[in-house]
């Protein structure tokens, strides 16, 4: 009884951590139905007006499209970027890779406050007008080396003797990157992308200091949080949570339900 | 699988790439990545540098500064700021321990407890990465509210003595500590799940048959075969929260839980005392290099990446 009552003390532990990390998630759930008024900051009721109306307080959505056209742009330019640094880390060896790894290494080890602060200063030394294309340009430097990183994982589990064969049957290099293995490391790319998106969306503190007066929607969150944030935010935040949840869970059972398929055969 | 298998890391396929690895064409790979990582990253931390060491211009209005090597702006801001600095590493290694404490067991739960079946390890995980899907500052405002005075949390405790009559959990360093440890938690848990999802079962299966204790075998079999997972995940969390000042500036209060973060900001934003800002960024940049180097080495593993 006692190495019973051991054995399900760590379980419980574990599950006591995730229903941590979900607690300030379902509040913020939960306050996008608030009868808030102009401050959420307590319960007066249950509606629906918040999210029928998302962008009835001011500046949320024109913040909301901010950030997503900040991610897009982010995330195509840095999984670009990143994807051609996995694929010549993993497939070639040469002089200085070493020094190539540390570069890559070196942003994801600098604090955000510090990338911010170093890219505020070169801007302000060239005399570079700070808005949307500096928060670009910010933000595609801090996704590149987690992009690296996801795909350099892909491109490691592929058997090269995949592209050899390919090889061997008269394929160009350029046909053998396109038809073999561009499409197996689609699968990491994807990750890699949805890593980059996510990044930036929700970054705040490299934007903060790369965006003068251009807004993301994070940076309004904060802003707007000595005043009382409107619950149209929280309707916002719900919506991409859902979204986000729907994109994993989806992939999951897509993949599942394939390999099934493949069992089966 | 797609996303959650990233995060397991596939075992790689260990081939011996001849050393001729056909044509050249890495340079092309490389050089647009490699140009913008200098052009972004390593100039802007040469300009960092640069504008530590900038004077004010003689006569000039606020926030104009000239290029000059006056190495005593170090000297100021640290002697100005260093309490800040101190606190801003201890709050992360309190903020790292704590994740540790609470991020071990949910990836051992995941990765061992819930070995074999699937769909109950894919629901915890994506419940692990759910709080990357939600703004981390409107987390952060949750986390405001739920400890702010009115709150339900804190009338409870006031209630059952947990607190003391008058006692606040907002704006003290716990509730900025307890956002930090929150905030980055599942950075702790993804590398810890990524190595113990590599564990052989045989392996305790092995301890066991040999007579160890389930005690013995955690200490001598499961813990250190995760160590990996540790190393990486106390820096993922170590490395973020000493730069962090969301925190600090929703939670905290001014005087006992200031951290660095802030002070840059507020130099470069609101001082416009840029030389002081650009200093004190070098100081954390090279500290936090410093430790990581040093916890590396003697973490013995070196290849994270």
């Amino acid at each position: 009884m006692r190495l019973r009552l051991g054995r399900a003390v760590v379980p419980i532990m574990g599950v006591l951590g995730v229903l941590y990390l979900l607690v300030p998630i379902a509040y913020t759930v939960a306050f996008s139905f608030n009868d808030a008024g102009k401050t959420n900051l307590v319960w007066r009721g249950f509606t629906l007006d918040n999210w029928r109306n998302p962008c009835g307080a001011p500046q949320v959505c024109e913040a909301f499209v901010n950030s997503l056209r900040v991610g897009v742009l982010a995330t195509v330019l840095s999984t670009l970027l990143g994807t051609l640094l996995a694929l010549a880390l993993v497939r070639y060896r040469f002089r200085g890779r070493p020094l190539v790894n540390l570069l890559i290494f070196l942003p994801m080890s600098t604090p955000e406050v510090v990338l911010g602060a170093a890219l505020l200063a070169q801007f302000l030394s060239l005399r570079v007008q700070l808005g949307f294309w500096t928060v670009v340009a910010a933000h595609v430097l801090f996704c590149i080396s987690f992009v690296v990183v996801t795909v350099k994982a892909r491109v490691a589990s592929l058997d090269p003797a995949l592209e050899e064969a390919a090889a061997d049957l008269y394929a160009t290099p350029l046909e053998t990157f396109w038809r073999v293995t561009f499409p197996l490391l689609l699968p990491g790319i994807a990750a890699a992308a949805l890593l980059a998106f996510s990044l930036s969306f929700d970054d705040f503190i490299v934007t903060n200091f790369n965006s003068g007066s251009f807004t993301t929607f994070p940076k309004f969150v904060y802003v707007s949080a000595t005043r009382g944030i409107p619950p149209q935010a929280n309707v916002i935040g719900s919506f991409m949570f859902v979204l986000a949840l729907a994109i994993v869970v989806g992939s999951q059972v897509v993949t599942a339900a394939r390999s099934k398929r493949r069992v089966g055969r | 699988m797609t996303i959650l298998s990233g995060l397991g890391g596939a075992a790689p396929v260990h081939v011996d790439l001849p050393r001729e690895n056909r044509s050249r064409a890495y340079r092309w790979l490389l050089s647009p990545g490699l140009l913008y990582l200098g052009v972004m990253f390593i100039v802007p931390v040469g300009a960092l540098l640069a504008m530590s060491l900038y004077v004010p211009v003689p006569g000039g209005e606020l926030g104009d500064f000239q290029p000059a090597l006056h190495w005593q702006n170090y000297v100021d801001a640290l002697s100005q700021f260093w309490p800040q600095m101190v606190r801003s590493f201890w709050f992360a290694a309190i903020a790292t321990v704590a994740c540790l404490l609470i991020g071990y067991p949910i990836a051992y739960t995941i990765a061992v407890r819930a070995r074999g079946r699937a769909l109950m390890q894919n629901l915890l995980l994506v419940l692990v990465v759910a709080p990357f899907f939600t703004s981390f500052i409107l987390r952060t405002i949750a986390w405001r509210q739920i400890l702010a005075d009115e709150s339900f949390v804190v009338q409870a405790m006031l209630w059952l003595g947990l607190l003391p009559e008058g006692g606040r959990l907002t704006a003290t360093p716990f509730a900025v500590v307890c956002g930090l440890a929150y905030n980055f938690l599942p950075f702790m848990v993804l590398p810890i799940y990524a190595s113990l999802g590599r564990l052989d079962p045989r392996l305790l299966e092995a301890g066991a048959d040999l007579y160890a204790s389930p005690t013995t075998c955690f200490r001598r079999v499961t813990l250190p075969l995760s160590m990996p997972g540790v190393v990486g995940g106390t820096l993922l969390v170590f490395i973020p929260a000493a730069g962090d000042y969301v925190n600090a500036s929703l939670l905290g209060n001014n005087t006992n839980t200031a951290m660095i973060g802030q002070v840059i900001d507020a130099r470069f934003f609101k001082v416009l005392d840029y030389p002081t800002a650009a200093a004190l960024s070098v100081v954390l940049m090279a500290a936090i290099l410093l430790i990581v180097a040093a916890y590396v080495r003697r973490a013995g593993t070196e290849d994270l990446l």
